[in-house]
């Protein structure tokens, strides 16, 4: 069969199958079990009204709960036992021999690097792209461009800087863009960008700002816009000039959304694991968590420890997810 | 407010061209890689994209033709023609008769073959092959130049991995593969969002405060957790490796962000409306298909991007849930990853399956980057 057809056949099935649920059920609520008719018409009606919430929610708590409460203390309980000796029971020790391992470490070191460089780096960006745009009238234009790289895939970024950073022998044409610069400002011989210790870890989080200033761009930008004129007239009435409006009396006003772009970036780069998969895969110590933890999972099949690193990222993002559900307590309120 | 007092024009010249640097910054990779689509392997591995429009010097093996054709003059035996193809020409800078040497010649010199005879190339391609017996062997004389190329651009490595490509250089399974993942991967998380937004924001039941909780704690909870228990569930229950576990997985993962944005607009929808039509007799289902849903549009819509975007790029859910080992529902970023990896020099295929990859992508947030920024402002917590 064509792989079209099959890729039709069952997207309706699939499709169809979760329309059918909400309509069906409704029709049965309301047909078979309460009919809202005869002689208990009106407390039929109670009782279906009663219970329709959770038809309209059984899907999407069933979804919930399976795929994201269940895998959390699910997880924990698969890091503390061994999958050899069939699912025993052995307390920490998968955390301790994780911890035994430099590369872990060198995750954990990496992980932090990528923690403070990426958000600083997306939001500063992001900031500066917001206010250089605001006041130009091709502003729109450079601002989808720039936010163009959000419907880009972490590997197609990766596919796309490492031409970027392509490295050729010495004395012949460069077909990367960095080798071709570096020399022609005077680099004696071209790199291997990725493969240099350390460094590499910055040239892989280029990409990742690449990709997530647009985002903090679009959401600074409308925190920009949501500033009373008044405040800032004021300023420039004062004899304020243009870097202290900036600084004193902008970003104060938008500090809140400037926190939540950071919070927002953070916990992507702690889900992060395709672009250093497709370019480097952990080698030339550029190890992350999310990468480290697939590599034991899938390719050492040690689950034990593969549920450990998972989490120490779900202990990670702990403090924002705390964080959020308090702020969203306080707006509901 | 721009021109009150103070800033005025050189810092707006300043703005100007920072702005434009900024934009040229943020371009640049991504116009090399789709430059680099359109040459050919030789001009990729000769010079770098932004030459593409320039001539590039390559070195060429070039051959002449075969000794059958020779003419006989005299006591001479006689080929004449062009090293070159009808439609690739170039201009040759220097020649040689053996690849240690390639320059060992200028355009119009002769060299001489000893038994093959002697021959004359001209820089525009144009050759000359004498010899005083008949020539011998099957195959033309091999001659090696380095030559200017014009630029050329060619539709050609979009043919290979759209069509004539084997293996992994073929992208047209893996598209339909993307495509049969991403569709539903879309829509039922909507559905079922749309329906539990909807309890959550217009129907009165003890527990929904918590539930509203659960679903915004939800949203930053890394899906690196879920890969183990479910792997184990999906082989458990017998789903396996599949488009209905990736299916799922993406509607699990997707979820408390559009519950969470959808919420958030409903509420905002005008209780008037609502109430009038429950006074009127409409049930909730009616009220959810006729109001709710047809007013909820631009949330649908901002989602439904989201969630598109995220499921077309997404590597890690369909490299756990949806890949087997016979690879016949394999998608477009793991086949990439594959190709990284099997031939990472070759751009020609590498920049070309990028491009048919991100391309969809791209005319999606062009066409709908309005739905996109407006979901991005409502829901700026995931």
């Amino acid at each position: 069969m064509h792989p079209a057809i099959l890729g039709l056949t069952t997207i309706v099935l699939g499709v169809g199958g979760c329309l059918a649920y909400f309509y069906l059920s409704n029709q049965f609520l309301d047909k078979v079990l309460f009919p809202a008719s005869g002689p208990h018409a009106g407390r039929n009606i109670n009782r279906a009204n009663m219970i329709r919430p959770w038809l309209f929610l059984f899907p999407a708590i069933f979804a919930l709960g399976l795929y994201l409460a269940y895998p959390v203390f699910e997880t924990l309980r698969l890091s503390l036992t061994d999958r050899d000796e069939g699912g025993a029971f052995i307390g920490l020790a998968n955390y301790s021999q994780m911890m035994s391992e430099p590369k872990f470490w060198e995750a954990m070191r990496n992980n932090m690097l990528w923690l403070v460089v990426v958000p600083a780096a997306s939001t500063a960006l992001g900031l500066l792209v917001a206010q250089l745009t605001d006041r130009i009238r091709w502003g729109n234009f450079a601002k989808s461009l720039i936010f163009m790289p959000m419907a880009i895939s972490f590997v197609g970024a990766a596919v796309i800087w490492k031409l970027v950073y392509d490295a050729r022998p010495e004395g012949t044409d460069q077909i990367g863009m960095l080798n071709a610069l570096y020399i022609f400002f005077g680099g004696d011989m071209p790199q291997t960008w990725l493969t240099i210790p350390f460094w590499n870890n910055f040239f892989l989080m280029v990409v990742l700002v690449w990709i997530q200033t647009g985002f903090a761009m679009v959401i600074l930008s409308a925190a920009l816009r949501g500033i009373p004129e008044e405040t800032i007239e004021a300023a420039i009435v004062d004899g304020a000039n243009p870097f202290q409006i900036f600084f004193k009396i902008k970003v104060p006003q938008i500090m809140g959304t400037i926190v939540v772009v950071w919070t927002t970036i953070t916990i992507t780069v702690l889900k992060v694991f395709d672009i250093v998969f497709a370019m480097t895969n952990g080698q030339w110590e550029t190890q992350v968590l999310a990468n480290y933890m697939y590599d034991k999972l899938f390719r050492a099949n040690d689950w034990g420890v593969g549920s450990a690193a998972a989490m120490v990222i779900m202990l990670l993002v702990t403090p924002i997810l705390v964080w959020n559900v308090y702020n969203a307590r306080k707006e509901m309120r | 407010m721009d021109n009150i007092a103070g800033s005025k024009s050189s810092l707006t010249w300043a703005v100007h061209i920072s702005v434009a640097f900024l934009v040229l910054l943020w371009l640049t990779p991504t116009l090399g890689l789709f430059v680099s689509s359109f040459r050919t392997v030789d001009q990729i591995q000769a010079s770098g994209w932004w030459k593409a429009p320039f001539a590039t010097e390559q070195n060429l093996t070039l051959r002449t033709a075969s000794p059958d054709t020779a003419v006989r003059q005299g006591d001479l035996f006689i080929i004449e023609g062009n090293v070159f193809d009808e439609d690739a020409r170039g201009e040759i800078a220097s020649w040689g008769i053996s690849s240690r040497d390639i320059n060992a010649f200028q355009p119009g010199e002769t060299a001489d073959l000893r038994r093959e005879g002697r021959v004359t190339l001209q820089a525009n391609g144009d050759y000359r092959l004498e010899n005083d017996g008949p020539f011998e062997g099957s195959r033309g004389v091999r001659l090696f130049a380095t030559a200017e190329v014009p630029p050329e651009l060619t539709l050609e490595n979009y043919e290979t991995v759209l069509s004539s490509g084997r293996g992994n250089d073929n992208m047209a399974k893996a598209f339909f593969n993307t495509l049969t993942v991403t569709i539903p991967a879309t829509i039922i998380p909507i559905v079922v969002a749309a329906f539990a937004a909807f309890a959550l924001a217009w129907m009165d039941f003890p527990g929904r405060a918590i539930l509203i909780a659960c679903v915004v704690g939800l949203l930053v909870v890394p899906l690196q957790l879920a890969l183990i228990p479910l792997l184990k569930l999906h082989l458990g229950i017998g789903i396996g490796k599949g488009y209905l576990g990736v299916w799922l997985a993406h509607t699990g993962f997707g979820l408390p962000l559009a519950i969470y944005l959808l919420r958030n607009y409903m509420v905002g929808l005008p209780r008037d409306i609502i109430e009038n039509a429950r006074v009127d007799g409409a049930t909730d289902f009616q009220i959810f298909t006729k109001i709710i849903l047809p007013l909820s549009f631009p949330a649908l819509a901002s989602f439904a991007i989201f969630q598109f975007l995220w499921t077309w790029n997404d590597l890690l859910v369909a490299k756990v849930f949806l890949i087997d080992s016979t690879g016949q529902t394999t998608v477009m970023t793991n086949q990439i990853v594959e190709l990284l990896g099997t031939r990472g020099g070759n751009w020609e295929i590498l920049a070309t399956a990028a491009f048919v990859s991100i391309a969809v992508p791209l005319l999606v947030f062009f066409a709908m980057q309005k739905y996109l920024v407006r979901g991005l402002l409502a829901g700026s917590v995931k």
